[in-house]
């Protein structure tokens, strides 16, 4: 069996300019989504607060600061080659290096506390990060890296839906979720919905959909289908851009689905702002 | 057309603002978000002075990205008002006058605002490196170990932020008072 080494310090450096970078600039598939929904807001609040999120996304990569102040907690989904060994360093110790030295050398907010209910003191350098590895064929790695901001986690849900539910059960609890959050996920957001497994796994998947680019469709056609019907049901709603009204309250929705048990349909909702930043690579 | 105010703000232009009005705001005003609120309300649930003295002033909900050097500041947008509103009416009751932050405020927050003639400014989410370059200077006030949470004073020159909920309980948007 052929073995590959990867250097510790290239997987550091791939994981650091990765951040930098998803904070810096905005994806195509965002920016040009925002600038079809200002052509055809007919709010015109909406139409401003649009063309001001595309004049940021300039501003932040032409002086390479972060477009938004809440840069997140990173999560990475990993497929780690099973002919790769690691040189000098341990790959999670590398992972999370290239994390802490992109919010420090890159002046990016760092957001994490240690422990969730106590003391909740700062880490100083944005980690732990939150990495999903698996294991595959081949000598590569391939990671997909997002960082998510709380104003919109804050609204994301999971519901252990069961199989009588149907198609109607699972439009009715997203749409429901996108309602409740309303105008503080700072719309125009981005719908990730993660459908079977099991309660964990979909709540991954949700999070693994926020991180497609939202100019893909799930491959399925019914799933597609189901993601055309849910944006444009969203988009009745008339959150509009900021929350202040308008034709513009979600600019994706990306679904993942999974097997799942003969009694069960879990359903996970995890919205994502128009900020959403997300970048892969492969070593 | 944006409409020009400057800070402090008087009791006569809050009646002139009115929910849906685009402004550029001019002047000095405090920050402070989640764990300030928490102490500043616990100062004054135990009748304690506070570190700052909130009358007539105007409070941005916001936790900045690190200044890159030759910045005043990093990226500061918004960050989401229905956090603090537990904190609110006591805050007000104290004499500040406006807040700036994005999204709904609850209904106890909208009585105390309209009892106390206090204005809700939306700053738009997420447009934090744009928002950014109207903040000239910034000096730490209070509560400096909260890191990006202290409590700043900020010195903007036309900030950009829109009327959400006017001092008479008028709403922007139907969807600004959470239900
Ligand atoms: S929800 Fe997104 S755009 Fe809004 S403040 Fe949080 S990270 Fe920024």
């Amino acid at each position: 069996m052929e073995i590959r080494s990867i250097n510790a310090q290239t997987i550091t450096q791939t994981v650091k300019k990765l951040y930098m970078d998803m904070n810096y600039f905005i994806g195509d598939d965002i920016l040009s989504a925002l600038k079809n929904a200002q052509q055809n807001e007919s709010s015109s609040t909406g139409k401003a607060v649009l063309s001001t999120l595309i004049e940021n996304n300039r501003i932040a990569a032409r002086d390479e600061v972060a477009i938004c102040q809440d840069t997140g907690m990173a999560v990475m989904f990993i497929e780690y080659g099973e002919k790769v060994v690691i040189e000098n360093g341990s790959f999670e110790d590398a992972v999370q290096e290239g994390v802490r030295q992109a919010y420090i050398d890159g002046y990016l907010r760092k957001s994490v506390v240690d422990d969730p209910v106590f003391e909740r003191i700062n880490t100083k350098d944005n980690t732990p990060a939150i990495i999903y590895t698996t294991i595959v064929p081949g000598s590569k790695i391939k990671i997909l890296a997002g960082c998510k901001g709380f104003g919109s986690e804050n609204m994301s849900a999971v519901k252990m839906l069961t199989p009588s539910a149907g198609i109607e059960g699972v439009r009715k609890f997203i749409l429901d979720t996108v309602r409740t959050a309303g105008p503080n996920p700072c719309p125009p957001i981005v719908v990730g919905v993660g459908i079977g497994g099991t309660f964990e796994k979909a709540a991954m998947l949700a999070k693994k959909a926020t991180l497609r680019p939202i100019d893909t469709k799930n491959p399925d056609s019914r799933y597609a289908q189901l993601e055309d019907e849910l944006l444009a049901g969203i988009n009745k709603m008339g959150f509009g851009p900021a929350g202040l009204g308008g034709d513009n309250t979600a600019l994706g929705v990306n679904i993942e689905y999974f097997p799942t048990h003969i009694a069960g349909m879990p359903v996970a909702v995890n919205i994502c702002c128009h900020a959403a930043r997300h970048k892969e690579a492969e070593i | 057309m944006a409409k020009k105010i400057t800070l402090p703000l008087t009791d006569e232009a809050i009646k002139d603002l009115k929910a849906g009005d685009s402004v550029l705001i001019t002047g000095s005003m405090l920050t402070g978000r989640d764990a300030a609120h928490k102490r500043l309300f616990e100062l004054i649930e135990k009748g304690e002075k506070l570190p700052v003295d909130l009358s007539g002033e105007v409070i941005y909900y916001v936790g900045p990205a690190p200044a890159k050097p030759g910045h005043a500041v990093g990226p500061a947008g918004p960050t989401s008002s229905y956090r603090m509103d537990k904190y609110t009416p006591a805050l007000l009751d104290r004499g500040l006058k406006a807040m700036i932050g994005k999204g709904a405020r609850s209904p106890e927050v909208i009585e105390s605002m309209i009892k106390n003639g206090c204005v809700y400014f939306a700053a738009i989410g997420g447009a934090a490196a744009l928002i950014s370059q109207s903040i000239k200077k910034v000096e730490t006030l209070a509560y400096e170990d909260l890191g990006t949470e202290a409590i700043y004073r900020f010195t903007v020159e036309d900030f950009p932020a829109i009327v959400a909920i006017d001092s008479m309980g008028n709403l922007a948007a139907p969807s600004l008072i959470k239900k």
